[in-house]
């Protein structure tokens, strides 16, 4: 796909100057446009009908304008700044043109995607006021300037000197900026402004990855991953303190928890060991009704009711039995029967359950109305039914799982992280590239890859057994296809073989559709959408594993290597 | 130190090696020649446990492995270069040669040898984080042979590790294969190249249509003149 290019590089270097001074006038005009009204009633969006003050969504559009001036000034300050070869200057590190370019973009799209949201959500073109259109010709101005600046060079941020004060406070200070920003995405009951919302961060992160700072950040992540994990948890502890007691929010956090917990628990098997899994949500069945028939619920057909830590442990070793059962015979040939015969396995699970009702077979499970009224855990005395009080601030029912789940999904990143950097990573990742050349090294192949199944289906088993306390209730219709199917979505789209993506992944494919009720019919074929999207633009997801990304573009990787190859590598970077 | 006795090996109804019988004594560097197809590649695959034979029986240190797992021949110290080269082209110069010695678990003694490896190959330590992917068919060959090292083996199996290479890189490769003998490698080689192969060979075999059709020393083979006719391109 090829877009035509109307400004050459030749009218680029012509008109520069005045393309940027255009693009300042329209990004300060879109700046200023939040002041004015940009809707009639007050139902569009989050009533944007004030002159001078503005709306939190009109907020947003108000920080890409100075987002925009910001990038622009810079780009004007970086070509007063002369190189001098052998040192580069800060201000040449950031490709300040590039984020200019981005930015204007970002404006149309934002402004534009308000008016339609504002038209879909009122009814018409006419509830908008003249304050939208003035800031859709404002960024309809600052995009034409901004295709007069030269993109120039790629950003060097990431090659300046560590500065780890610096790293670390960002680090933090985005942390607890998303922190707060999670809150306010939760609380937005209106489709739309969530909507708008969730652009305004895509538009910001492009932003920051076409100008370098997101390679920079990410740099930063890596020298201080301790920081960023740590803060990552800090933030994630803190955040049913947000909630005031609120259960609403906090069953979405919990469910969107265990989601993302059973999507790492996947990406062991498929990121890690890339084997096609699509019946991983039987595992997770069968630790929850594994779960159920212990409990102490008065439906429990068992009547033996251990202690839940051990509750657990059978739980996950059920489920590992069973990945063994399915395992042991299908993965000794190639990775596309496993593939059939898990998707086939998934559906066997919900049947065998859904038969298990006395009439068609033993009455362990109740059939399809499954196990209900599952009592609240309680463990070492304390009830995760009741809700405590800390600090002032109540915490409820679902709270007290958030914290649960939120120990267990770090357990299972533990072990995700050790697997990925340990010898058996690496035989993973042996096998997912060559098979046979990695037989020839003395790689156990069939050995890794059961350990890699049994050990997925152990922690979804865990997880599970967990899960069916939080739901109260154990039916076969929670354990279908389409959840397996999500979860790989979720691993796809966030990024195979990372825990970061694949946790982004799992939160949007679980928020966005609790958030977007109004179009729950469209819901496959947004996801469908989605999917074709990614693949065809970045199918290494959303957040790359360095590996993974040369799987997918080793053709740039190796013209890369080739330009880099004549030049020992100190001059490499004076030359960028 | 390896004997291979009447081998048999098929695939499906085609059998590729049809009663092949080798021995390779300890320090030796051992040839197999033959043309396309004549089962070369076949017997090294079923020597490293990759491929089931038919019938026959693989003998090492006198310890039976025609029935032993690929995994488990690479620990009992018999190290497979695969045709091709067959390295991991995602994967760093360092991964790729840590994957040689993925069997051992004595972490000392794989620096020592990954040491060893680096100072027999210097290209391969300037650029040890470098993707595999990038580097030339040379190159590429030094790696398979540097992470075929690294288990530690004490018979060497090479797959036609001068194929595709430049004159100056196959000189390269061949001195590198006395060095290892030199160290107490034994070496059982397969080449095209076959006056280069017969030159540092101890012993050779000539194997056509799954059958071995000659034997000798290496300076033998040279002076035969079947050998010069079909393989040296000699009248």
């Amino acid at each position: 796909m090829k877009i035509p290019t109307l400004v050459t590089p030749e009218l680029q270097k012509q008109y520069g100057r005045l393309g940027r001074l255009v693009a300042l006038a329209g990004a300060l005009l879109f700046a200023l446009s939040p002041y004015l009204p940009w809707a009639y009633p007050r139902t569009a969006l989050d009533n944007m009908t004030y002159l001078g003050a503005p709306s939190t969504v009109q907020f947003l559009g108000l920080s890409l304008g100075v987002l925009e001036l910001f990038a622009l000034v810079g780009s004007h300050m970086a070509a007063g700044v002369a190189r001098v070869r052998g040192t580069t200057h800060l201000l040449h590190r950031v490709a300040w043109n590039r984020a200019a370019r981005a930015g204007a973009l970002g404006m149309i799209a934002f402004i534009g995607l308000i008016i339609v949201v504002v038209a879909l959500e009122t009814g018409g073109l006419a509830n908008l006021e003249y304050g939208a259109w003035i800031a859709l010709v404002a960024a309809g101005i600052a995009t034409a300037g901004s295709r007069f600046l030269a993109p120039g060079r790629e950003s060097t941020l990431d090659r300046a000197p560590a500065n780890p004060v610096l790293e670390i406070l960002t680090i933090a200070g985005l942390l607890g900026g998303s922190l707060f920003l999670l809150a306010f995405a939760l609380d937005q009951d209106d489709g739309g402004t969530f909507v708008v919302l969730l652009a305004h961060i895509a538009i910001m992160v492009t932003i920051a990855l076409r100008s370098g700072v997101g390679a920079w950040l990410s740099l930063a992540g890596q020298r201080h991953r301790n920081v960023l994990v740590f803060s990552a948890f800090a933030v994630a502890f803190l955040f049913p303190f947000t909630q005031n007691g609120s259960d609403a929010n906090m069953s979405i956090a919990t469910q969107v928890l265990i989601f993302a917990t059973t999507a790492v628990g996947l990406n062991i098997v498929v990121g890690l060991a890339g084997l096609l899994d699509l019946g991983y949500i039987a595992f997770l069945g069968a630790g929850a009704f594994t779960a159920a028939t212990l409990s102490e619920s008065t439906f429990a057909t068992i009547g033996w009711k251990p202690p839940f830590i051990v509750v657990m442990i059978i739980a996950g070793l059920i489920s590992a039995t069973l990945g063994l059962l399915i395992g042991t015979p299908t993965l000794r040939v190639s990775g596309d029967y496993l593939a059939i015969v898990t998707l086939a396995f998934g559906e066997i699970f919900r049947i065998t359950m859904n038969n298990l009702d006395g009439s068609d077979g033993p009455d362990l499970v109740h059939g399809s109305s499954g196990i209900p009224a599952i009592p609240n855990l309680n463990l070492f005395g304390f009830d995760f039914g009741e809700p405590h009080v800390i600090a002032g601030i109540t915490l409820g029912r679902f709270a007290n799982y958030f914290f649960l789940m939120l120990l267990i999904i770090a357990v299972i990143i533990v072990v995700f992280t050790r697997l990925n950097h340990s010898r058996i990573g690496r035989g993973w990742v042996a096998i997912r590239e060559d098979e046979r050349a990695a037989e020839a090294m003395g790689v156990n192949v069939f050995g890794l890859k059961l350990l890699a199944f049994a050990g997925g289906a152990f922690l979804a088993g865990f997880a599970g057994a967990v899960k069916a306390h939080v739901d109260v209730s154990v039916t076969p219709e929670q354990y279908i296809f389409l959840e397996s199917a999500f979860l790989l979505a979720a691993i796809v789209l966030g990024g195979m073989g990372t825990v970061l993506g694949v946790i982004i992944g799992a939160t949007l494919l679980k928020l966005v559709p609790e958030k977007l009720r109004f179009m729950s019919e469209y819901r496959m074929l947004i996801f469908g959408l989605l999917m074709v999207v990614m693949m065809r633009f970045r199918p290494e997801g959303m957040v790359a594993n360095t590996r993974r990304q040369l799987e997918f573009h080793s053709d740039d990787q190796e013209l890369a290597a080739e330009v880099d190859e004549d030049l020992p590598y100190e001059f490499v970077e004076e030359r960028a | 130190m390896l004997e291979v006795k009447d081998l048999v090996v098929a695939y499906g109804k085609v059998k590729a090696v049809k009663g092949t019988s080798l021995t390779v004594e300890k320090r030796q560097v051992v040839s197999l020649l033959g043309t396309n197809g004549a089962g070369k590649t076949t017997t090294l695959r079923t020597i490293s446990g990759l491929l089931r034979p038919e019938s026959g029986e693989i003998w090492f240190e006198g310890e039976r492995i025609d029935k032993t797992p690929a995994h488990q021949v690479v620990i009992k110290g018999l190290a497979h270069s695969p045709e091709g080269r067959r390295i991991f082209p995602k994967l760093t110069v360092e991964d790729n040669l840590l994957l040689g010695a993925f069997a051992r678990k004595d972490t000392a003694g794989i620096a020592t040898d990954l040491d060893r490896v680096f100072a027999l190959f210097d290209i391969l330590k300037e650029r040890r984080t470098q993707p595999a992917g990038t580097f030339s068919g040379g190159e590429q060959q030094m790696l398979a042979i540097g992470r075929a090292m690294l288990s530690r083996p004490r018979l060497l199996m090479l797959d036609e590790p001068s194929m595709g290479l430049s004159p100056l890189m196959m000189q390269k490769i061949m001195s590198t294969i006395r060095a290892l003998q030199a160290e107490g490698v034994t070496i059982l080689l397969v080449e095209q190249n076959a006056a280069a192969a017969l030159r540092l060979s101890d012993r050779a075999y000539v194997l056509e249509v799954g059958s071995i059709t000659l034997e000798g020393t290496g300076q033998q083979l040279l002076g035969d003149d079947r050998v010069k006719r079909a393989y040296l391109g000699e009248d």
